[in-house]
């Protein structure tokens, strides 16, 4: 046995040089020539670039809706009065301007379901009720005819409650015809296999618009003579086979992601095929697949943007619509950074869900 | 005591034909399943049939496919090859096909170069770059392709100066009107002499490419590959364009009092579509080339430099191998999305398939078969696609056990 | 160079990663052709400290010096370093891309500028010595994780390294597989040249080692020859750290 006692060695802070964020802008910005030259062109890339914007943006834009004082500043001072001034034109199309209210009230009542809807602690049988009674107020209020309100036919519906409409109703009607879609796809029936194949292939080798025209153009031709077939529904109809479409592959591939063993552990239990496929592999493909779903969801509501083509006037078009007022047309730019703006904050929010959501639900499947 | 088998060995049977059918064996069950969806199917497709054969009769709408070939009767705006209005439909289609291509094959190029670069700058190390490429893919991915169309749109329509007033370098116009370049006078010798310089260069630098991969598996030399093959390329039709003359004549723009006349020009539907579809494909490539590159395993790049490889040798021969093998799927199916995109060019007035379709409908009311002729057109191209990425997957695959 | 010098010398070694002080005042030497075992807990720094000596990863503060070459940030050093060092890794590492024959000749041929039949010729002697010959056209993945690690040291003993490091190699094995692999290594470790080994199997350090070295928390706590390692350590750290280890 030694009879010197064993010292050990302290922890003892790095040296100045590694240290703080003078240490971090020089590995980050200046680590060597090729580095620091991609810093200094990028800076004087921005230099050229960001302070002329926020001029534009900020400095010399003009707030209200004054269409004088906008032309005089036309290309100096951003015009963000179009906003004030097609504001509730670009957020509500051409829904007759009194009864905006409706839509507004509608928009929000949507809106508070769909942010509800994405908490956890939430998701009970109740939540299905909600649903129905929000997406029941959403219709009687836009429609009107009823309880005193007057009817607004939906080929006067727009802006931002046609947007949440088309996403939220097609993606409803979507799921569960997906979720058949992709078991159909896995069947070992060929005839349905087959028929599953072809409508998912058909549907996802073609451009939206097309499934938009085709149900714009087609969908009456098969209506029983003498009845019509509303405009907005057959733009639904089109938006929701085709989300159908590509839900179905990405629940495909969370039913491939489940392992065989968990089929035949509920198999040997004596489960029946839908009891197999309701309680033991749905939740946990559809677990698999969340950040994949998210993202269909984020492309449809993107999508829906389309139905302009088809003379919908949704937010996208409905600032078409708005700029088409030879006063304001100068100042387009302003009114599509809006919309956009707009956008970006809902899909945003939406992918930073869905990595929530991931982590979350994947708690049950490490060990803690 | 246990009965011992007399024999050691049972040789082989073939196995029992089957005999023994129920009625609630599974198999009936699918048949049955199967028929009565078929049945279903089939029954609710005659009653659309019946539906639409009967309106369109009260409408007065005629079908089949004969109106294809009749005049179409309408101009179409602009495209590669030359039309009229008394060109057929048929035709209409070819050359809306061609725009299509036409803006569809340069976007998948320039979407690619430039998904490419923001891809690899999301992994840099310098803050600055990584946090602007992380904020173009982020604003492009979420904000809808068909409101960027339009915003390119109006930018190059209403902030541009008209015609008259042009932006001009060098025999390049910018305006409302579009782009003018300069185009080389069609002069078909002094062309076909430049261009055969360039494939014969291309070959010459295969060639030596190929010689020098000889000589360094033979003696472990290394020659030079790149500046050499550039070298022999440009050298080489250099050559040509000599051979042919020396043709320098070109058709230049000018500016006359109110207008630009000559050389090539591209409208400015064109220009908004291409950069659109660019900007927005870039960037799903960017988050591709991106994921690729991540998905190859640190250990290979530990592996690489302790076995003493350069960094653009470990590049070229560890790193690329492997991503790309990960990248080349998902990017097929953006190139094939830009593609389907493409038929947003019908919103900004741009004459692509959809466009000529929706025009042909108008005119003729025939809705299933222009929709279906479209239709037919994409899944053409798509289903080529899937079969390319089929193909290429199953030979890159890494093979293991 | 003087063949008495130390082929390894660390002075005064630190390294942090961030704030954390992952290696503290290392002081070591490594004579040619000693054979070494590192062992101690893990997060005691062994894999960085075996990794600084081919500059994978890069020491703060001290100098170490490998082959007489002071290792800094000059990218011809750690050439020159890289070429005379050779590593095994515990994930293997080996390239899928490439066939097992493939994976030995990329660095002779591509580094060493050695024709390819050479590298070929040098490629199968080295799948010999590690007794896997029969596998030289097949991809890595179709083979067993023993098979993979020996292809993955005779592409090591491709570059003819005077330094062999190992970090954990049989720490991913399946059991039935671990002796094949340490067979190799005990061969290697008789014919001269200079090993390096991070491991846990302790049966192998007793068999083959000069030195075994217990680190822990960065810092080097024991070193001794394993007789007088294993059965009388010094430290207090190093009795609980074998009790842990040798119990089964």
């Amino acid at each position: 046995m030694s009879t010197d006692t064993f010292q050990p060695i302290a922890s003892r802070p790095p040296p100045e040089s590694q240290l703080g964020w003078k240490a971090w802008v020089r590995r980050s910005f200046f680590d060597g020539w090729g580095n620091t030259a991609l810093t200094v062109f990028t800076l004087i890339a921005l230099l050229l670039v960001v302070p002329p914007l926020v001029q534009w943006a900020v400095i010399y834009a003009i707030p209200d809706a004054d269409n004088d004082a906008c032309r005089a500043a036309h290309g100096i001072g951003a015009c963000w009065g179009v906003v004030a001034e097609k504001g509730r034109l670009i957020l509500f199309g051409r829904f007759p301007y009194e009864e905006q209210w409706r839509a507004s009230l509608a928009s929000l009542a949507l809106v508070v379901l769909l942010v509800l809807s994405c908490l956890r602690a939430l998701w009970r049988p109740a939540l299905v009720v909600a649903w129905i009674g929000v997406l029941s107020l959403f219709f009687v209020l836009m429609r009107g005819g009823v309880f005193g309100l007057s009817p607004v036919e939906t080929a006067r519906w727009g802006g931002l409650p046609l947007t949440l409409l088309l996403s939220t109703v097609s993606l409803v009607l979507a799921f569960p015809l997906s979720i058949l879609l992709a078991l159909g796809r896995q069947s070992h029936l060929p005839a349905i296999r087959t028929l599953c194949v072809l409508f998912i292939e058909l549907v996802r080798g073609v451009p939206l618009i097309s499934v938009l025209f085709m149900a714009s153009f087609i969908l009456p031709l098969f209506m029983p003579q003498g009845t019509t077939i509303d405009v907005l529904a057959r733009v639904l109809i089109g938006m929701t086979l085709f989300a159908a479409a590509y839900l179905a592959e990405v629940i495909r591939g969370g039913l491939q992601a489940v392992p065989k063993g968990q089929l035949e552990a509920a198999q040997s239990l004596g489960l029946s095929y839908w009891q197999t496929q309701r309680m033991i592999v749905l939740p946990q493909a559809l677990r698999l697949v969340v950040p994949a779903m998210v993202n269909t969801f984020i492309g449809v509501f993107k999508d829906t943007s389309l139905v302009t083509i088809v003379s919908l006037y949704d937010l996208t078009g409905a600032v078409q619509l708005a700029l088409g007022d030879a006063d304001w047309r100068k100042f387009f730019l302003e009114g599509q950074l809006f919309v956009a703006a707009l956008y970006f904050v809902a899909c945003f929010a939406m992918s930073r869900y869905s990595v929530w959501l991931e982590q979350h639900l994947n708690t049950g499947t490490r060990r803690q | 005591m246990v009965q011992q088998p007399d024999s050691l060995s049972v040789s082989s049977r073939p196995p029992p034909k089957q005999r023994v059918w129920s009625w609630r064996s599974q198999a009936f069950r699918g048949t049955v399943y199967q028929i009565v969806a078929l049945a279903v199917l089939l029954a609710a497709a005659a009653y659309l049939l019946h539906n639409t054969f009967a309106n369109m009769r009260m409408r007065g709408i005629q079908s089949g496919f004969s109106f294809i070939l009749q005049p179409a009767g309408f101009g179409i705006g602009e495209s590669l090859l030359p039309f009229d209005s008394s060109n057929s439909y048929l035709y209409a289609y070819v050359v809306a096909l061609s725009n299509t291509l036409r803006v569809a094959l340069l976007g998948i190029v320039l979407a690619t170069v430039l998904g490419t670069v923001i891809g690899i700058g999301r992994l840099s190390r310098n803050a600055l770059v990584s946090t602007l490429c992380g904020a173009y893919v982020e604003i492009t991915r979420n904000v809808p392709l068909l409101l960027q169309l339009f915003i390119w749109y109006f930018i190059l329509t209403e902030s541009l100066p008209p015609i008259e007033e042009a932006w001009q370098a060098n025999g390049f116009f910018f305006s409302k009107n579009g782009l003018q370049f300069p185009l080389p006078v069609a002069e078909l010798g002094a062309h076909l002499s430049t261009l055969g310089g360039t494939a014969l260069g291309l070959v010459a630098a295969w060639w030596y490419a190929r010689q020098a991969r000889l000589r360094r598996e033979s003696t472990g030399a290394m020659w030079p590959v790149w500046w050499p093959s550039v070298a022999l390329v440009v050298g080489l039709t250099v050559l040509g364009w000599m051979a042919g003359g020396m043709h320098t004549e070109w058709d230049i723009p000018e500016r006359t009092e109110l207008n630009v006349v000559g050389g090539g020009s591209v409208t400015p539907e064109y220009l908004t579509v291409l950069l659109g579809l660019t900007i927005y494909t870039a960037g799903y490539i960017a988050e591709v080339v991106r994921a690729g590159i991540q998905s190859v395993p640190y250990g290979q790049h530990e592996a690489a430099a302790s076995l003493g490889l350069s960094r653009a040798q470990e590049l070229r021969l560890v790193l690329l191998p492997q991503a790309l093998r990960v990248i080349i799927p998902p990017i097929t199916s953006q190139y094939l999305n830009l593609t389907k995109n493409s038929s947003l060019a019908v919103a900004v007035g741009y004459p692509d398939l959809v466009s000529i379709s929706s025009t042909s409908l108008n005119q003729t009311g025939r809705a299933i078969e222009c929709i279906a002729l479209v239709m037919a057109c994409y899944l053409t191209m798509s289903l080529l696609t899937s079969a390319f990425m089929n193909f290429y997957n199953a030979r890159a695959r890494l093979k293991d056990r | 160079m003087n063949p008495q010098d130390p082929i390894i010398e660390f002075r005064c070694v630190n390294k942090w990663y961030g704030e954390f002080h992952v290696l503290r005042d290392i002081d070591l030497q490594v004579a040619r052709g000693e054979r070494i075992v590192i062992c101690g807990p893990s997060g005691s720094g062994k894999s960085t400290l075996i990794r600084c000596i081919n500059r994978l990863e890069e020491h703060q503060q001290g100098e170490l010096v490998v082959d007489g070459k002071a290792l800094s940030d000059d990218v011809k050093v750690v050439e020159a370093v890289r070429r005379e060092v050779g590593m095994v890794f515990q994930q293997f590492n080996l390239f899928p891309h490439l066939t097992v024959l493939e994976n030995l000749t990329l660095s002779p041929m591509w580094v060493g500028r050695i024709p390819k039949a050479e590298a070929e010729e040098r490629a199968m002697q080295q799948l010999q010595r590690v007794r896997i010959a029969e596998q030289a056209h097949k991809y890595p993945l179709q083979l067993s994780g023993g098979q993979q690690q020996r292809v993955a040291i005779a592409r090591a003993l491709c570059l003819t390294p005077k330094i062999m490091l190992f970090d954990e190699p049989t720490s991913a094995l399946d059991p039935e597989m671990i002796n094949e692999v340490l067979d190799v290594m005990i061969e290697l470790a008789g014919q001269g040249i200079t090993m390096i080994c991070v491991t846990h199997e302790m049966g192998f350090a007793r068999s083959v080692a000069d030195r075994v070295i217990f680190m822990d928390q960065g810092q080097i706590v024991e070193q001794n020859a394993p007789e007088a390692f294993f059965n009388n350590p010094q430290r207090e750290r190093t009795r609980d750290f074998l009790s842990k280890i040798l119990a089964h």
